[in-house]
């Protein structure tokens, strides 16, 4: 029964709050209004954001890194040449058919001296799968000149741009390399330079040199090895249950290890984390400047009805009560700026979705990278709601002063008050 | 049974640095069902005795009885529980909620305490009947006359079916007609109900109508006299 009485007290006070809401509609509307445009502007703002992350994560996971890999335990911390592991091929197979992808491929590495005819530059040889390779990464896609590789044991390489023009040598030119082998004996080398990379990452077009996996491994006395097996999937939520698959598939070679793209490009993640901070920083004051406008509102409607509040409290209505019965007109007002806000945000970010986004510029630039130029920020429920929520939070807890002031009102006091 | 009793009420203001007395030892014990007047000139203290047998105000010393609980130590939360279900107030300045109508201010206190919709909805059309404002129930206050609005107010402080109803000058606003009828209105709320009245007055009409006088000069009781019911 006390539960009923309860209850029905509050569907009388939620029924007071929402009438005592609209004395004054134009005031309320303004205040609404300020929440509908904030709620839009978190919606859009928040859903591209994150969709820009999403692209930044698939940009780079496609350049290089690629979703998931596989390396000797202990590999990614200190790389060094001898730290490959064997059954490459094998291994490669049963990963393609137990994930049911064809987008895995092996890669080897090491560093040497590349020499042409006039110069010799410090270079990082890298071992790839020409079929395979183009799949798990963007960058034989960003050929400037020439072509990709063909073959696992041709005599070939592709240089950065950078490194070439440092080498002067271009397409068709050949190009002399030494190293240190797996066992420490030199490894030495002629190729022939089939094509140049341009892929405007300073890092790659200055130092990266690529040649087919097989040659490599003939070169640097690793047969059937690698130090990578870079797997690339079709989106970020598959990352974790292809992992556990893989964990399950490596059961029996404890020694490799498998990383996530958190793991390979830890700066990737703490770069996206310190770019929503400070956005966060610029969404703070927008919801500040709401709530502001909230207690303002609810400041000046109490200050108004004083003496009004001093009569319910004289009537019986407890001070406890009196202070919801403000809340609740600031609830009612916040879920009605969410309500319209969300709606409208969504609408907008429904746009976005369909239509895409782009900066002018943006897309000659993706280009070069092989993605996309429009950005299609996914509809998401955390882009639709943690902006709004934070929004109606912020609010709720700025009606909380107003609501104290109640509390404390003393009626004979309140009812003076003219 | 007592419906309120006073012992040795004592209340002091400051006001512009002075110490103004608002009551001294006041003892009154005023029966169930008594229709009590207290009188005096402005500043006599009838106001203030009004609010501290209401629980609006707080004595500084003495104790007080009402409905058979001393309140002298209740919390506001429970001062604000004893005003709900024990006692009505009139006031002079009517003191209606604007943005509800005539039957939404009677049907107000009995939401609060929790009763359904159907019930007070129905209660809250007899009260308004029983006071004259059969048809009047959907117009809001300002809608209303002085007298109409009064009556309302009256409406609701019996709605709650109260042990005791205190009235602040509720005649003040209103002309010698309305005021009679007002007073005639309580009288027979008085007989019908047997609710305890207690009214705050200078007007001399008002004192005609009531069982018992009390005055009031700087806060005393000065003189207590009885009249037979229904002399006026």
């Amino acid at each position: 029964m006390t539960f009923l009485n309860n209850l029905k007290r509050s569907g009388a006070i939620c029924g007071l709050a929402w009438r005592n809401l609209w004395r004054n509609p134009q005031r309320t509307w303004l205040t609404v209004g300020a929440m509908i445009f904030s709620n839009v502007l978190l919606v859009a703002m928040i859903t591209l954001q994150l969709g820009m992350y999403d692209t930044m994560i698939e940009t780079s996971l496609k350049t290089m890194s690629g979703h998931l890999q596989v390396q000797k335990k202990g590999y990614q911390d200190e790389p060094r040449m001898r730290d490959g592991f064997a059954g490459v091929a094998r291994l490669s197979r049963e990963l393609r058919r137990e994930l049911g992808l064809k987008t895995i491929s092996a890669r080897a590495e090491g560093f040497g001296l590349a020499s042409s005819a006039e110069r010799s530059i410090g270079i990082r040889i890298m071992g790839v799968e020409p079929e395979a390779e183009p799949r798990v990464s963007s960058l034989p896609g960003m050929l400037g000149e020439g072509r990709w590789l063909k073959g696992m044991e041709a005599e070939e390489i592709v240089l950065g741009a950078s490194l070439a023009r440092n080498l002067k040598v271009s397409v068709g030119d050949v190009v002399t390399f030494l190293g240190t082998a797996r066992d420490g004996s030199m490894a030495a080398a002629v190729v022939t330079v089939v094509g140049i990379l341009e892929t405007g990452i300073g890092d790659v077009d200055r130092s990266l040199a690529q040649l087919p996996l097989g040659y490599f491994q003939t070169v640097f006395g690793m047969p059937d090895q690698a130090h990578r097996l870079v797997i690339q999937l079709t989106a970020l939520d598959q990352v974790e249950p292809a992992r556990q698959l893989l964990r399950e598939t490596l059961a029996q070679r404890p020694e490799l290890a498998v990383l996530d793209w958190d793991a390979l490009q830890p700066g990737l993640r703490q770069g996206i984390e310190a770019d929503f901070v400070s956005a966060w920083f610029l969404y703070g004051i927008l919801i500040l400047l709401v709530s502001l406008s909230v207690l303002n509102t609810q400041l000046m409607s109490v200050l108004e009805r004083t003496r009004e509040f001093g009569v319910m409290l004289a009537l019986g209505m407890a001070p406890g009560r009196l202070a919801r019965l403000i809340m609740l007109e600031s609830v009612c007002m916040v879920l009605l700026g969410l309500a319209l806000g969300v709606l409208g945000g969504g609408l907008v970010a429904a746009c976005l979705a369909h239509w895409g986004f782009s900066v002018p510029g943006m897309e000659e630039a993706m280009a070069r990278f092989n993605l996309p130029g429009r950005i299609y920020p996914p509809l998401s429920l955390p882009g639709l709601m943690i902006g709004p929520l934070a929004l109606c939070a912020g609010a709720v807890l700025a009606s909380a002063y107003p609501a104290l002031r109640l509390y404390w009102l003393r009626p004979l006091a309140a009812m003076r008050s003219r | 049974m007592a419906a309120v009793t006073c012992k040795d009420l004592c209340k002091t203001f400051s006001q512009g640095g002075e110490r103004v007395i608002g009551l001294e030892r006041v003892t009154l014990e005023v029966e169930e069902g008594e229709f009590l007047c207290l009188s005096g000139p402005s500043g006599s203290g009838k106001t203030t005795l009004l609010n501290t047998i209401g629980g609006l105000d707080t004595p500084d010393s003495g104790s007080i009885t009402v409905a058979g609980q001393c309140i002298d130590r209740f919390s506001r939360e429970q001062l604000a529980n004893l005003r709900l279900h024990n006692i009505g107030f009139v006031f002079q300045a009517y003191n209606l909620i604007p943005v509800l109508s005539a039957r939404e201010n009677v049907e107000f206190v009995m939401q609060l305490q929790g009763r359904g919709l159907a019930t007070r909805r129905a209660l809250a059309m007899t009260i308004l009947e029983e006071v004259g404002l059969a048809g009047l129930e959907d117009r809001r206050p300002a809608q209303l006359s002085g007298g109409q609005q009064q009556r309302v107010a009256v409406a609701r402080a019996i709605a709650s079916d109260p042990v005791l109803v205190l009235a602040d000058e509720p005649t003040a606003n209103l002309d010698s007609r309305n005021s009679s009828q007002l007073m005639e209105l309580f009288a027979e709320l008085n007989r019908r109900r047997s609710a305890t009245f207690v009214i705050a007055t200078h007007d001399k009409r008002v004192m005609d109508f009531c069982h018992r006088r009390i005055s009031l000069q700087d806060g005393r009781i000065v003189n207590a006299e009885s009249r037979a019911a229904g002399s006026a």
